[in-house]
This record gives C-alpha cells, structure tokens and sequence, in this order.
C-alpha cells in the first residue's frame, strides 16, 4: 500500500479529537464550543475513513457519510437554539448563561 | 432457539414506519386545525399513531410467540427484532401514550401549543425503537442521534422562556460532546473489526487480550457516551438543568423514555461487543455506580426545586440500574428490565402531579407549592405518596420489586459491598422523598381551591398509579415478560 501507514492517520485523528474535547472544555463563545465538537465529529470521519481505506472496505466510508449527515442536522439543530438563547439573553458567553443553580 | 431470517423487511419494521407517518402527517396537515385550541387533537393523532405501531409490535410478538424463534433478523443483520427489543419498544409506547395524554393541557398554559411538538413525540419514539432493535453500530448511532435532536428541540421548547433556552443548549452541547465520544468509541470497533455488525464487533474484541490498548480505548469512550445519555456520574451534569428547564411533559418523557432507551443500547453494547472485556470494564462501572448513586441522592436533599430533585433522584435510580449489569447474570439482567418498566411509571406518575400543580401565572415547581395539597386535593396527595413510595422502594408498591432483584443479584454474585452502600442510599432517598410527603401533608395551606386539571390528565395519572400498585402487589406478569426478554 502506497502513502503513509494506518498510524499516522489514527494519531492524527486522535490529536483532532483531544484538540476538539479541549476546545470544548476550555472556550467561552458557544459558537466556538459548537465548532470544537464539529471538529471532534471529524476527527472521527478521519479515522472511520482511514480504516475503511486499510481494510479495503466501503462500510467506513458510509459510517463517515452518516457522521456528516447527524453533524448537519446537530449543527441546523444547535444554531437555532442557540438563536433563541440569544434572543433571550443578548450574549453567547457560557459563563452568563447560568440562571439555574443548585 | 432459531433466528428468522426476514425476507419481508417492512415487517420488521412496521412500528418505526408507522410512528414516523403519522409524525409526517401532524407536520403536513399542521395548517388544518389552526387555532391553538384546536391543536389538542392531534394529541388523539398520537394516540392513533401508537395503537397502531402496538399493532405491529404485537403483531411481531405473536409472531415470535407462534414460530418458535428468538428473534426476526431484518436488513441481514442491521436490525434484531427480539423479545428484548419488544419490551423495550412497550416501555415507549407507555410512556408516549402518557406523555401525550397530558401535553395538550400543559401546552396550552404555557402558550406554546404547536403540531411540531406532537411529531417530534413520535419522531423520537421511533428513534427509540432503532435503539433498542439496532444491531449495527450504524442503526444505533443513527436511533441515537434521531431521538435526542427530537429532545433537543422538546427541550427548548419555549421559546420565550429564558430557563427553557438555556436548558436545550445544555443539553445540545453536552450530548453532543458524548455523542462525539460515542462515534469514536465505534469508529475504533470498526477498525478492530472490519464490520460494523455488533456480532462481529463482538468476535474481534474476543479474539483479542483483556487489556489490550485499543480495546481498552474503544471500551472507554464508548462508556463515555453511554453513561453521559444514561446521565451516570461523573456525566449527569446536563440532567439537573435540562430537567429543570424542559417542559414538565417533556422532564417526564425525557427522565423515562429516554433514560430507557439509553439503557437498552448500554445493554446492547456491554452484553454485546464489549461483553468479552468484562474484566476491564466491571470495576470502572462499579465505581461509577457508587459515584452516581453519592451524587444524586446526596445533591437531592438540599433541592428546592421539585423537578431538580426528581432529576437528582433520577440520576440515582440510573446508578441503581447499573448494579444489575455489574452483577452480570440472569437475575441482575432481568433486575434492570423490570425496573426500567416499573420506574417508567412511578417518574412519569410523580412529575404528572407536578404538571398538574401548573396553572396560569403559577409554575408550581417548588416543594413550597405542594404545601397542604392533602387538604386541597386530597386524591393528588394520596397518589404523589404512592408514586413517592415507590420511587423510595418500599412494598407494596412497584418500586420494591426493582429493588429487590437488583439487590438480589448483588447478594447471588456476591457484591456484599455494593449491596450495603445501595441498601445505605435508599434510606437517604426515603429522607429526601419524605420531605415532600410532609410538606403536602402538614404544610400550611397557601391556596384553598382544588386543583383543576384536564381529562387527559386523570387518565394518566390513573393508569401509571394503578400500575405502581398493581405490579407492586401482583408482580407475575411484568416478571414474566421481563424474563422472556433478557438479553443474552
């Protein structure tokens, strides 16, 4: 097989991911939080697919089709209410979109 | 026993056809009844919609019931009608039926009453039934994702409410995150597997050691994703604030409907492709038990809120459920279905009287507003107690009879510890359910007109407190189902 080997693609899928979980954990704007789980999303596109290309195989490459698909319908989903959350509240920033305690 | 191949695959799936038409049908003839007041039928569109996916579940019982097969394999492979799926799919139907019966009152109050809400009950029931009858990676994630993009917007649903907003993003963000974990968790069960079949998955991962790296990453973040969906410490973060800011109708269908459903596919995936690494991941699930069961039951009784209390109290009914997978065999499996059908009842049942204390310009969310509901509505009172019984665990009401097998099944595999802490937190969550209890039998009256509530309404709440009692005296039934449909 031609190019670089199954690990390559995995490590870098894996990076993606843990860049996507820290985007997550760690930025304020809830559009930014949106895209780092979009970014995790893809990562896992990337490993679906670099499996499917070792294996010779077409099911990974549906799988990553269904991924796009279920990321879509999240991402039209998620913008809408976070629409209305602005609507209501006037910021996007996690921090004061608290008024339940416990 | 045999499996039936299918080779007439829209038998299979008739129920999930059915729910998902008649939510087309609410959206596209949404224009015909265009006042608000009007808008209650299609309450009864949903009801017509789950008596007749019923049919077809029935149907399949009976098919299953006459030939002798364990189950109908349908899309070679994909999907898995079993006895397992078939109870699950009733636990839905219960819990739909019930939901819709007292949304049309509650919409209505709050002003929000809209057709789109009614298709997207049915739109996640469906994706509930890929739930619990997907047996590929790719039909659980696609049910998965179905249900809860339904539950993301029935969250959210009011849309001037700023508590109902920041509850569906909560709930968006978080569950998308442990989606994402999720879909990694698969993506690695792909590659070990070359499939995406969850009997395949299965061969793979026994083929390899216990403690093998990839499958000890594919096992963790799968669990990940599962345990935030079934809200399992130190996952549930979502759970408080999604409940609390939901409609009521929706806090009840989504604390047991959707709890079950989760529960169905963390069946699916741990009894199945992650049941060769036992070893590896039984102690990582006990400490999560006794970490969930800490959290929801310590964190319920300082709330005030009642729905943030059930939400608490929800989360450690989830940590008692996961006991039964930790004791691994028959009684603890079948342990966990009976006490997702009779814990179905008893919420729903509890968060019916909170939906019945809402009326105009009162939420009627607070433990203060059940003060002396004894003395205005003495029949809600009597039936909050039993619905609070029950949730507590004490006979003769439904929920003993969870208890008793999980706890039974820890003894049988010999998990003393486990068993001594569970046994310790339910006499924490006697003092937490007691509080209610006593502010509705010797709170001071604040208001003295009795509750008006919908038809609708009674009638659920008949059914889910006559069942609490019913299955809590005469047991038999339920118990037979549950131990036709087990899993293994």
């Amino acid at each position: 097989m031609s190019g670089p080997p199954l690990a390559w693609y995995l490590i870098l899928s894996a990076v993606l991911f843990a860049l996507g979980v820290a985007g997550f954990l760690f930025r304020k704007s809830i559009i930014t939080i949106f895209m780092s789980i979009e970014l995790m999303l893809n990562a896992v596109n990337l490993s679906f697919v670099a499996f499917s290309y070792q294996l010779k195989q077409v099911n990974g490459h549906v799988f990553a089709f269904f991924v796009m698909v279920v990321a879509a319908a999240e991402a039209a989903v998620g913008l809408a209410i976070i629409v209305t959350v602005f609507k209501n509240r006037e910021t996007l920033n996690v921090d004061e979109v608290d008024s339940m305690k416990y | 026993m045999s499996q039936y191949y299918s080779t007439n695959e829209a038998f299979a799936l008739t129920p999930a056809l059915t729910l998902a038409l008649f939510g087309c049908w609410i959206l596209v003839f949404d224009f015909l009844f265009a006042n608000s007041k009007q808008k209650r039928y299609f309450a009864l569109v949903v009801v017509a919609g789950l008596i007749f996916a019923g049919v077809g579940l029935y149907r399949q019982q009976a098919f299953l019931a006459t030939s002798g097969d364990s189950s109908i394999i349908a899309f070679s492979g994909a999907l898995t009608i079993d006895r397992f799926a078939l109870y699950f799919n009733w636990v839905f139907e219960l819990a739909t039926l019930i939901v819709a019966l007292v949304s049309y009152n509650y919409l209505e109050i709050e002003g929000e009453h809209h057709g789109e809400y009614y298709a997207l009950l049915l739109f996640a029931q469906c994706g509930m039934f890929f739930l619990a009858a997907g047996t590929d990676l790719v039909t659980l994630f696609i049910g998965l994702e179905l249900m809860a993009l339904c539950f993301y917007v029935m969250v959210g649903f009011l849309r001037g409410d700023k508590r109902s907003n920041e509850a569906a993003i909560k709930y968006l963000l978080l569950g998308a995150f442990s989606s994402g974990f999720l879909v990694y968790g698969f993506s690695i069960m792909y590659g070990l597997a070359g499939s995406t079949r969850l009997t395949d998955v299965a061969a793979a991962i026994a083929a390899r050691p216990a403690w093998d790296p990839l499958v000890f990453l594919a096992m963790t973040t799968t669990a990940v994703g599962l345990l935030f969906k079934i809200s399992a410490a130190p996952f549930h973060m979502w759970a408080p604030d999604a409940y609390e800011g939901a409609p009521t109708t929706i806090t009840a269908y989504l604390s047991v409907a959707s709890k079950a459903a989760s529960f169905a596919f963390l069946l699916r995936i741990f009894l199945g492709p992650l049941a060769p690494a036992r070893d590896a991941w039984e102690p990582l699930l006990a400490a999560v038990a006794i970490l969930t069961m800490t959290i929801g039951n310590l964190a319920a009784i300082s709330q005030t809120n009642i729905k943030r209390l059930l939400a608490y109290s929800s989360i450690s009914h989830a940590g008692y459920m996961l006991l039964g997978l930790i004791a691994g065999n028959d009684t603890g499996i079948q342990g966990i279905a009976v006490y997702v059908m009779v814990y179905a009842f008893m919420n729903l049942g509890a968060f019916l009287v909170v939906i019945a204390l809402r009326r105009k310009n009162i939420i009627g969310d607070d433990v203060d507003d059940m003060a002396g509901l004894m003395y205005r509505s003495p029949g809600y009172a009597v039936l909050m107690l039993i619905f609070l019984l029950s949730l507590a665990g004490i006979p003769p009401t439904a929920g003993f009879l969870g208890k008793y097998y999980i706890f039974l099944s820890l003894i049988e595999t010999h998990h003393y510890l486990l068993a001594v802490i569970a046994t310790l937190y339910v006499a924490v969550a006697i003092y937490y359910y007691f509080r209610i209890v006593k502010t509705m039998f010797v709170g001071e009256l604040t208001e003295k007109a009795p509750l008006a509530t919908s038809f609708g309404l009674r009638v659920a709440l008949g059914i889910t407190g006559v069942l609490t009692l019913a299955v809590g005296v005469y047991p038999e039934p339920v118990l037979r189902l549950a131990q036709n449909s087990f899993l293994r």
